[in-house]
């Protein structure tokens, strides 16, 4: 065959893409304008491809169960955990975080957990949603 | 473009960024016509420090310092500097562990040469099979997540083994994106090798001979595409490679013929990609029950390593050749040394005879088919009042041996 590539291309034209078309099948002018609407039902969100058992997403902290014991911050490769002395608690900041989960790990008290929860992103990376405590 | 060396030659830079390569190193040609008769590479542009960097921080970060490295190779630098390390400290990796490190680095080959395939079409112009690659890489890199958590930095590494097991209920899931990718790689063949496309493109072009590739010691597929055998997966087994029947990927597998051209390039990643389905394949078929790591306890771990002194390397075969990293522990909290070579800084100096007599047009595609990492190789840059400088040999002669003074005392 010389050109092998072209029965497939054809064939491409009556299949479905493959892309997943997350959050909407066109891009939508203002993302936040879309959710808004997403919200108030008017209009309808394609969902984003599933996260599959134990992905790495948004930390998730039981501040209950903390003892204060530092070791997170001892290993966090990206110095995003910060200690408070006052309440000897620990604050992360997501938006130093590379998701290694190395803290989940080493955790003596299993405080740390991690979601599937990855849409993340902002403009502000002190914004309350990048921040864990 | 500007005044070349004779009267009838003229200079073209390429680089440091030019949307024909992806990423930043300058190529000078001396041009006569159409015919490349020249070219003088320069490297250097993204040195980011990352071997003094690891000198600030413990043993555990530092793995996730050199997973970034090279995103593509996120598992083979972390690992490589994992196998150092565990030299240093003596520690025994429990048997399963050794597998599932091979499951991991033949996923990460596939990754790469997928992606390399895709970008090699790209190069061409070709980029409807671009979109097919990306489509199989996908399966790959879903894999990659299910085993992980992460797509890909993968964090899988840890010193004395890894981080997360594969359990019994995983394996359907991971069979049948085999079997998808498996079912790719024979579609993928049939456009790479015989399509009339890539055959004018990639045959007889960028050639890099034996003798050439045995003088400036090429490695990777580079090198076995040139009919050299080489490669650390063989010669010098790690893990539990010595247990597997491996073969040399060199293209005359499939051609009977060894040309050194970017079309061998392709079949030995080709063949490389279906090596490593059936590696892992097998690797779940064998591998022991046990522990997956030997010290679980981090704390322990880290308090073992802040004791140990002495020097030790780690060689493994990532996707592009042999990698090399060396590191020193002086009894403290961080490693006081380490160094780190890539396979893209061997795979350097064969470019210039790739380049010789080469059209202008094929520039794009023969510097794309060593897959360079330039990130990767990049571990000096001397900069001076906002100037670039070069050292000459002698030079750096001067400055290595200081360093081995300094390291030996
Ligand atoms: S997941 Fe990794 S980078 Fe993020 S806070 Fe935990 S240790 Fe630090
Ligand atoms: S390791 Fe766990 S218990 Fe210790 S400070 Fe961090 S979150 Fe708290």
């Amino acid at each position: 065959m010389k050109f092998t590539m072209l029965p497939r291309t054809f064939a491409q034209m009556f299949k479905k893409p493959f892309t997943n078309k997350f959050p909407a099948k066109y891009a939508p002018a203002s993302v936040t304008g879309f959710l808004k609407a997403v919200g108030e039902g008017k209009a309808k969100m394609i969902p984003p491809v599933e996260t599959p058992p134990n992905f790495r997403g948004k930390i998730q902290y039981d501040k209950e169960s903390c003892i204060g014991c530092k070791l997170c911050i001892k290993v966090c490769p990206t110095g995003a955990i910060e200690f408070k002395p006052e309440d000897k608690k620990i604050k992360i900041y997501l938006a130093r975080c590379c998701f290694c989960s190395q803290c989940n790990d080493i955790c003596p008290k299993d405080s740390l957990s991690m979601s599937n929860e990855f849409l993340l992103a902002d403009t502000d990376k002190y914004s309350k949603d990048l921040i864990v405590e | 473009m500007s005044k070349g060396k004779t009267k009838t030659s003229y200079q073209i830079p390429i680089g440091p960024i030019h949307p024909a390569l992806k990423e930043p190193v300058q190529f000078n040609f001396e041009i006569e016509g159409e015919k490349i008769v020249d070219v003088d590479i320069k490297l250097g542009q993204v040195h980011r420090s990352i071997e003094w960097a690891a000198t600030k921080r413990n043993p555990v970060q530092v793995l996730y310092l050199a997973e970034r490295i090279c995103g593509i190779c996120s598992y083979c630098h972390p690992m490589a500097f994992t196998l150092a390390t565990e030299r240093v400290a003596k520690i025994e990796v429990p048997e399963r562990a050794q597998y599932l490190r091979i499951i991991h680095q033949e996923l990460e080959r596939i990754c790469s040469h997928v992606l390399w395939a895709g970008v090699a079409a790209h190069e061409i112009g070709f980029d409807t099979v671009l979109f097919l690659t990306w489509q199989i890489r996908e399966t790959a890199l879903d894999l990659t997540e299910y085993l992980c958590g992460n797509r890909i930095t993968k964090g899988i590494t840890m010193i004395g083994g890894v981080r997360r097991d594969i359990t019994s209920d995983m394996l359907p899931y991971i069979n049948e994106k085999l079997n998808l990718i498996k079912g790719s790689w024979e579609k993928l063949r049939k456009i790479f090798l015989e399509d009339k496309t890539f055959q004018l493109r990639s045959q007889g072009c960028g050639v890099l001979t034996k003798e050439d590739a045995l003088k400036l010691c090429a490695v990777g597929p580079l090198a076995r595409a040139s009919g050299v055998k080489k490669d650390v997966r063989i010669d010098q087994p790690y893990f539990s490679f010595g247990d597997f029947d491996i073969e040399y990927m060199t293209p005359d597998i499939v051609t009977g013929e060894v040309n050194g051209d970017v079309y061998d390039r392709i079949i030995v990643r080709l063949l490389e990609v279906k090596q490593s389905v059936e590696l892992i394949g097998e690797s779940i078929d064998r591998m022991p029950e046990g522990e997956i790591v030997s010290e679980p306890k981090l704390v322990k771990l880290l308090n073992q390593l802040k004791k140990i002194e002495g020097e030790g390397i780690g060689r493994m075969e990532a996707p592009r050749g042999e990698v090399f990293h060396y590191v020193k522990y002086m009894n403290a909290e961080s490693p006081y040394s380490w160094k780190v070579r890539a396979p893209t800084y061997s795979n350097v100096l064969p470019w210039i005879p790739m380049f010789m007599g080469e059209q202008i047009a094929d520039i794009p595609i023969v510097a794309a088919s060593t897959d360079p990492c330039m990130s990767c190789t990049n571990r000096v840059g001397i900069v001076k009042n906002g100037r670039q400088s070069y050292m000459t040999s002698e030079q750096l002669h001067h400055l290595s041996v200081k360093k081995t003074k300094e390291l030996m005392k």
